[in-house]
């Protein structure tokens, strides 16, 4: 899976296994916000393409152009200086709108840092 | 836009001490404020590019514009530099962003209570009646119990 020029600037990088990508965010300058905890703007970068990569991984990236109408975004606890990984979970996939989700965790996947909910418009070839 | 009256909060020089390092990376930059809104800019740049293809700005830097833009006007509003944490945004992108435009974002605070300041904005890329993202978000105030 290609990422776009973002992505390098927030240091991603791909675990693929079963199911949809892990997107790992390296804890990093670049993404930190307040001193010691990383920025809610790259927390949400992050469960953003983590949700689009869900999209990608089930549709094939030849099938379809992926345009997000709407995130939001909820913050449960604050990132601290250790990666962060994300991934997302598609919701129901249709013709023309899919439904995701995304959460994003450090130590433990069960206890989520932030999660995401967006709503994508599918540009089908 | 002209500053508002001296306040204890002046998001012009703190912007001016690059705080914010994520802000820096990304390339954002104090644009104008007021009693309760601050506008930010966010320079186009290849690396802020989602789709290459079209050369469109990804979407997550203009969610930490906003993020930022609301964070600003929380600190206005309440007239000092102090800590909060986002709770919760939610941001509509109306349209995507033009190739080579520099995108303002202004957030505004409309409401703060004890606990909670609640945010409301907008971005655009030289046309403030033609905006491309839509944002709501509150923020939970840290200095209080």
């Amino acid at each position: 899976m290609k990422l776009p020029p973002y992505a390098d600037l927030l240091g991603l990088s791909v675990e693929t296994g079963e199911g949809a990508p892990v997107l790992v965010m390296p804890f990093a300058r670049d993404v930190t916000g307040r001193p010691g905890f990383v920025h809610g703007g790259a927390i949400g970068g992050l469960l953003e393409m983590a949700a689009i990569a869900a999209l990608y991984n089930a549709l094939g990236e030849a099938e379809a152009r992926i345009k997000p109408v709407n995130v939001t975004v909820d913050y449960m606890r604050g990132g601290r200086e250790k990666p962060t990984r994300a991934v997302g979970t598609i919701i129901r996939l249709g013709t023309r709108i899919a439904n995701v989700e995304a959460h994003a965790w450090q130590d433990d996947p069960a206890r989520p840092i932030a999660a995401a909910r967006l709503t994508c418009l599918l540009d089908r070839a | 836009m002209s500053s508002a009256q001296p306040a204890s909060f002046d998001p012009q020089a703190l912007f001016a001490r690059r705080f914010d390092l994520h802000g820096n990376a990304l390339g954002m930059d104090y644009h104008a404020h007021g009693d309760d809104w601050c506008e930010l800019a966010l320079g186009y740049d290849a690396k802020l590019i989602g789709d290459e293809a079209r050369g469109i700005l990804a979407s997550g830097p203009i969610l930490a514009l906003m993020d930022m833009a609301c964070s600003g006007a929380v600190w206005l509003k309440r007239g000092a530099f102090l800590p909060h944490a986002t709770l919760d945004l939610r941001i509509d992108y109306l349209r995507p962003a033009s190739p080579h435009r520099t995108v303002i974002g202004r957030g505004e605070c409309y409401r703060v209570t004890r606990s909670i300041a609640f945010v409301r904005g907008h971005a655009h890329d030289g046309d403030p009646d033609d905006p491309l993202a839509h944002v709501a978000g509150t923020f939970m105030l840290l200095d209080r119990k």
